[in-house]
């Protein structure tokens, strides 16, 4: 945070800040101390807010048009498509926003993982974050299920199935997330409410997280603790804001290559055939996005601790920053964690690709393998590394390796007197 | 109170508080009950209870899927290979071990709910490496009893309440 008090220049300003100091955040949030080393992976937080926004307004209007009812909302979805004006534009930024939102989450993550940027002091920072993307997952889901197509009915009715794992209680869970003895009008209503709540309680941990980021500050590319301000740091605005508005830049080209050429790409052609409780498609997959995960649920043989296996996927993210031991955030000092992370991005894609895939022979074997390998990442690997690995040293500041002039960070500091410079 | 009793750890304003949240916690439960019951099943549906169904059409062998409380429930008349088939099974070696006799009362009739025990699809009939159903999504194998053979559901399909109203009728529920 900014030592300094701040102080509006016009007399309005003032009589108006000292009653709600509205003015001293915007303050805060514009000289915001910020590592001058970040890459373009730090951009991906101000993107995950233009996502967010993206699908609370898209949505907004959407559901003006949108009913929410078994017999009607197939058509009502098909109505936004060829009647509404610009009703295709607004339900094709919505859906395929809902895999921009995961693709840029997922990127978000994994730079997390490899600076490690959940270590101390930044654990509640990246709990926040856990919650948001369960949340995300949850109004994913549910957004899914409202179009009423062969693909949503059955999607929901797998999912909410998932509960009918847990021993004793499951049946009546699962009757009451239904409100009847199938998915019906009755789960459809209530996912359609969920659906509309859940982005405005991510905005709120979005706030939190946000607030919890600019207690300790940005972690950095190089890991180490700075002093802000200080050379190390740059106010936020304009730097930050011009680079992350240049990424952005970037995304939304990205974004609009799907929605304007290939909006039905990353859908299912079977959710363009209203829900039949009767018939079973063929084959049902979840949205890419929860791919991974459900390839782990499959990898099981038995249907609770299959359930169970695939929570925990989740939520051991949560323990992540205590599971790994190591003191040395950035994966650039960690020649050993740096080819496991490597290994973990491999296997989270190949998860992926076989959760696509039906779940027989070398398939299944595949998923297996790569099931168990996710979950030594995080319960063996990343504990024995901390206390096995040796690291390459630290720079003393972000300014070091640039003032020393080499790459090189251990002839710099074997150099007396460039180590004088430094000091 | 200090000035008599310090060392005594509990006092008449620890009562105080205990019983205030105490009913209060009664209260917000009493409270809060009416928002979760809500989602419970209403009285419109559970007033679906029953289907009759006319099976005088159907040949051995042949089989029929129809709603009953908006799940499917598989009709379906064996053969007598079928019927065969699942009486000889040697009931140890079941993963859910249940006799085709108790199943299938009748045993030309087999009536159950036509939703895999896994994840909640509607198997396929007549397929599978057992010849009676299988399960697309996750790959679940059933009998000609509907019993599971092999994959991941953890039970057999379930029998609902049923029973002939006369020759041709079947009434579930």
């Amino acid at each position: 945070m900014s030592d300094h008090e701040y102080t509006p220049s016009s007399k309005f300003g003032k009589w108006f800040n000292d009653r709600l100091p509205l003015l001293t955040l915007a303050n805060h949030l514009t000289d915001y101390p910020t590592p001058k080393n970040l890459n373009y992976w730090w951009t991906f937080g101000g993107i995950l807010t233009f996502c967010l926004i993206t699908q609370i307004v898209t949505g907004l209007v959407l559901a003006m048009h949108y009913i929410a009812h078994a017999d009607m909302a197939f058509s009502s979805v098909e109505h936004i498509m060829r009647d509404v004006n610009y009703g295709w534009l607004l339900r094709y930024v919505h859906a395929n926003g809902a895999s921009m939102f995961f693709l840029a989450v997922y990127i978000h993550i994994f730079r997390s993982l490899f600076y490690g940027s959940y270590k101390s002091p930044r654990e509640i920072i990246w709990i926040l974050g856990i919650i948001i993307y369960l949340l995300m997952m949850a109004a994913a889901f549910m957004g899914y299920v409202l179009p009423w197509g062969q693909m949503s009915f059955w999607g929901a009715t797998v999912i909410t199935n998932l509960f009918s794992a847990i021993p004793l209680v499951g049946e009546s869970i699962t009757t009451w997330l239904w409100g009847g003895y199938s998915v019906d009008n009755p789960t459809l209503t209530r996912f359609f409410t969920l659906h509309y709540l859940i982005p405005f309680l991510i905005l709120g941990l979005v706030v939190l997280h946000i607030w919890a980021l600019h207690v300790p500050g940005n972690n950095n590319p190089v890991g180490i603790d700075i002093k802000k301000p200080s050379k190390d740091t740059v106010p936020f605005h304009p730097y930050i804001v011009i680079k992350d508005a240049f990424a952005l830049l970037m995304f939304c080209i990205v974004f609009a290559m799907f929605v304007f050429y290939q909006p039905n790409i990353l859908g299912h052609a079977d959710n363009y055939i209203e829900a039949d409780p009767l018939v079973t498609p063929a084959h049902i997959v979840p949205e890419w996005y929860l791919l991974p995960f459900y390839a782990i649920l499959r990898s099981v043989p038995d249907k609770l601790m299959g359930v169970v296996a695939m929570l925990s996927a989740i939520l051991i993210l949560a323990a992540l920053p205590w599971l790994d031991t190591s003191k040395v955030r950035s994966a650039v000092f960690r020649p050993l964690f740096r080819q496991f992370y490597w290994i973990l991005v491999a296997d989270v894609l190949i998860l992926g690709y076989v959760g696509a895939m039906p779940a027989e022979g070398l398939y299944l074997l595949i998923a297996r393998v790569a099931t168990a390998y996710y979950f030594a990442h995080f319960l063996i690997i990343l504990p024995v590394l901390g206390w096995k690995e040796k690291t390459t040293p630290l720079p003393l500041s972000i300014t070091e390796p640039v003032l020393g002039g080499s790459p090189n960070l251990a002839a710099v500091r074997s150099d007396e007197k460039i180590e004088k410079t430094i000091k | 109170m200090s000035d008599q009793k310090d060392e005594k750890k509990t006092n008449r304003r620890d009562f105080l508080f205990t019983a205030t949240a105490a009913a209060g916690a009664v209260g917000v439960g009493a409270a809060v009950w009416p928002l979760v019951d809500q989602m419970n099943p209403d009285a419109s549906v559970k007033a679906l209870a029953s289907t009759e169904v006319d099976v005088s059409s159907m040949q051995p062998g042949q089989s029929l899927t129809v709603l009953w409380r908006g799940k499917p429930v598989f009709i379906k008349r064996r053969t007598d290979d079928e019927i065969k088939k699942a009486r000889a099974v040697d009931i140890n070696d079941l993963k859910h071990p249940e006799k085709d006799e108790d199943r299938a009362k009748n045993p030309e009739w087999l009536v159950m709910l036509g939703i895999c025990t896994h994840l909640g699809c509607v198997p396929l009939t007549d397929k599978g490496d057992y010849d009676g159903w299988f399960c697309p999504c996750h790959g679940s194998h059933y009998d000609t009893s509907g019993r599971i053979r092999k994959g991941p559901a953890p039970t057999n399909m379930e029998i609902p309440k049923y029973e002939f109203v006369n020759t041709n009728t079947i009434k579930i529920g």
